[in-house]
């Protein structure tokens, strides 16, 4: 998206006249251009074009790229719902430890549990989704009772979450008998990427073409919408280069993702598979967007629809705006705080999904921290402790933009504790900078 | 006191909405202890009283928010069970809360419609929709509201109250509770705020009027209720009435004919 502001005329600051800066302001308020969220596309640009010239153009590679988005899926996953839970005024800590027993529940399901005690064998049809909708029911079924205990008996989300951490943690040991599991459905494996879980590259660039007519539908029918009761609009200059940058900006996408080549041996395998002779360089096969990208923006698309355009998801930001207001105005207050932990559980399931499917298996710590990643995604993406502020695209940049500084100092040769010196001081700064930004926002 | 009749106007006609014996009390102390009072159509009624008089509390009981210990409430002569806000407002009792319970992080819009979103297709939310009804019933109260993207929370305290009481009059409220409506408000708004408890009451709604300004009470109300410790001291129509009597009764607790000339003196009226 774009910044109008930016794109106008400005000459030098100080001789704009009142009429006119207020008339910048007003096409800014006209767009909803969301410029918090356009700083932070800003700062992610910034770290990688660091990086890059740090390591004299070697980061900003489609390789590297790629691998970095794929880093910060499950997290970012995470992130979406972990947004909707603090903007209601609680915290989960316990989506690490579910992410862990739900991946270790997936590995056994699929190595021994699925075959052996249901008789479904390697070849039994769509044993990968039966596994993945069991997952997810489990992580429901904790995310409801967990939700249950915070919204109907009244034990703060801090401490039931936290006996989540502990408990679910030593669950799982409980669950294999301390053993790693390895040994995923093939099918399964694809949602972790790589280059057989990547689209191809004839449906990547399907998929940028269908975002574009999804942007452009988007601004139409919110044009219309406003139309409708003779609302102003946008003017159609605006439209247009929104929609132009929209679709531009994902087609660069499809492009880039194209320019990630499948591994040498897995092109080997490609050209034998079609019968193609290969070229003494090798083949170079473009691998398009991973599948745990595309799950990624199907999460991300449908959480902000349920967080903008649905009943609940309205009442989830206004709860953590003023929990007496919304109790007040008959909404069902502890349902809502209830259905917010539901749908962590869920998103912990497609989490566990992308990290089990990457390792092809769980180990008993699999997860462990994701809780405090997830909380600083979210809150380095704008979500506030105090309650009814944060967007989910926020959280999904917060959740890039941490993965951007870990992947680049590791490909600096930071190590990991480094790294994690480095992220902290960060999450701090985003939001010191957030609160004064704030501050001088509201006077 | 308790069963006590006052004076009724119209004493024939239903009233639109009857509180027998509400009785509400929070560990021990008895916020309100056995009050009875009525509201008709067209009709303000003043509650007035010292801070823990139990004006508030009796309104949340009528409101949803507060539940009684016991006590019937009848609209428009048939019994009706208030076990939440969702039960009053389907009643058709709108509440405007001192506080004015607004989500500070919402819109206009947003607030207005808390509760009873619109809807469209497969039940997304209609903001279009929803705007425009706000811009219509804003255009009837405060046309010189615009803020309708804007969070409330940079709104001033005239254009928050605005939304509260938009809320209350887009959902064709029958019977409203004004908690303090001026509470927050400078001269110009708070005149404005009168203007239109003026205009809803021609429109025939009944309305309760609690506030801490006897003027006020006394300019807009048809009838004053005085509640003292949780009980009503007296109903009293304004007529038979000037605002010393009603701060006797406020400060003492008592009707001016009850009360000594020692007390009468001491309050130097």
């Amino acid at each position: 998206m774009t910044n109008v502001a930016d794109t106008a005329p400005v000459p030098g600051k100080r001789e704009i006249p009142a009429g006119r800066l207020q008339r910048l302001r007003d096409l800014v308020t006209a767009t909803e251009i969301d410029l918090r969220l356009f700083g932070m596309l800003l700062a992610l640009a910034a770290i990688l074009l660091v990086f890059n010239v740090l390591t004299d153009g070697r980061f900003f590679r489609p390789v590297n790229m790629v691998t970095l988005s794929v880093q910060a899926v499950s997290v970012a996953i995470l992130a979406t719902g972990m947004v909707l839970v603090i903007v209601s005024r609680n915290i989960d800590l316990s989506v690490g430890s579910l992410v862990g027993f739900i991946a270790m529940t997936y590995a056994l399901l699929m190595t021994d549990w699925l075959p052996n005690i249901l008789g479904m064998g390697p070849d039994f049809p769509f044993r990968w989704l039966i596994a993945l909708a069991l997952g997810i029911g489990l992580g429901a079924a904790f995310g409801a009772v967990q939700g249950f205990i915070i919204a109907y008996i009244g034990v703060p989300s801090f401490v039931v979450t936290l006996g989540g951490l502990l408990s679910i943690r030593g669950a799982i040991w409980y669950l294999s008998n301390g053993a790693a599991v390895t040994g995923l459905d093939p099918t399964f494996r694809l949602i972790g990427g790589g280059g057989r879980g990547s689209i191809g590259e004839t449906l990547t660039w399907g998929l940028g073409i269908v975002g574009c007519v999804a942007v452009v539908v988007l601004l139409l029918n919110g044009r219309r919408q406003r139309r409708r009761f003779g609302f102003p609009v946008r003017p159609v200059w605006a439209e247009v280069l929104l929609a132009v940058l929209g679709c531009g900006a994902l087609l660069a996408l499809a492009a880039f993702a194209n320019g990630n080549y499948l591994a040498p041996g897995l092109a080997t395998e490609y050209a034998r598979e079609r019968g193609i002779t290969e070229p003494p360089g090798g083949l170079k096969v473009p691998a398009g967007f991973p599948l745990p990208i595309i799950l990624l923006i199907g999460v991300a698309v449908v959480m902000t629809w349920i967080a903008k355009r649905r009943r609940f998801g309205r009442y989830v930001y206004a709860y953590g705006g003023n929990p007496g207001a919304a109790e007040l105005a008959g909404i069902n207050t502890r349902l809502t705080i209830l259905k917010t932990f539901v749908l962590m559980g869920v998103l912990a399931a497609l989490s566990a999904a992308v990290v089990a499917s990457r390792l092809n298996g769980a180990t008993l710590d699999i997860g462990s921290s994701y809780e405090l990643y997830v909380i600083a995604a979210a809150v380095v993406g704008g979500t506030s402790f105090a309650g009814g502020i944060g967007t989910i695209p926020g959280a999904v940049l917060g959740a890039f933009v941490m993965q951007s500084l870990a992947y680049g100092l590791s490909f600096m040769g930071v190590n990991s504790p480094g790294q994690n010196v480095v992220a902290g001081i960060v999450l701090i700064l985003a939001v010191a900078f957030d609160s004064w930004n704030r501050r001088r926002g509201t006077r | 006191m308790m069963g006590e009749t006052h004076e009724m106007e119209g004493a024939t006609a239903i009233p639109l909405v009857e509180m027998r014996s509400i009785r509400v009390s929070y560990g021990g102390v008895h916020a309100v202890d056995g009050v009875s009072i009525d509201l008709h159509e067209g009709e303000i009624v003043g509650l007035v009283g010292g801070n823990g008089a139990g004006k508030s509390t009796l309104m949340k009981v009528l409101s949803g928010a507060q539940l009684p210990d016991s006590g019937e409430i009848y609209v428009g002569g048939k019994p009706a069970h208030i076990q939440n806000p969702r039960d009053a407002k389907a009643y058709a009792i709108e509440c405007i809360y001192q506080t004015l319970a607004l989500s500070d992080n919402l819109d206009a819009p947003a607030n207005v419609f808390l509760g009873r979103e619109l809807t469209q297709g497969a039940g997304s939310l209609d903001d279009s929709a929803m705007e425009d009804a706000t811009r219509r019933v804003m255009g009837r109260l405060n046309p010189r509201f615009r803020a309708f993207k804007t969070p409330v929370m940079s709104l001033s305290g005239g254009q928050r109250q605005s939304v509260a009481i938009a809320r209350a009059v887009h959902f064709n409220a029958r019977i409203m509770i004004m908690d303090e409506p001026t509470a927050s408000l400078g001269p110009a708004e708070t005149a404005q705020v009168r203007d239109l408890v003026r205009q809803l009451k021609e429109e025939g709604l009944g309305i309760f009027l609690i506030s801490h300004d006897i003027h006020d009470v006394y300019d807009l109300s048809d009838r004053i209720s005085v509640m003292y410790q949780g009980r009503i001291v007296d109903t009293v129509h304004k007529a038979k009435v000037d605002t010393d009597d009603v701060l006797a009764m406020i400060i003492l607790g008592k009707k001016p004919e009850e009360a000594s000339s020692e007390e009468l003196a001491e309050l130097q009226i």
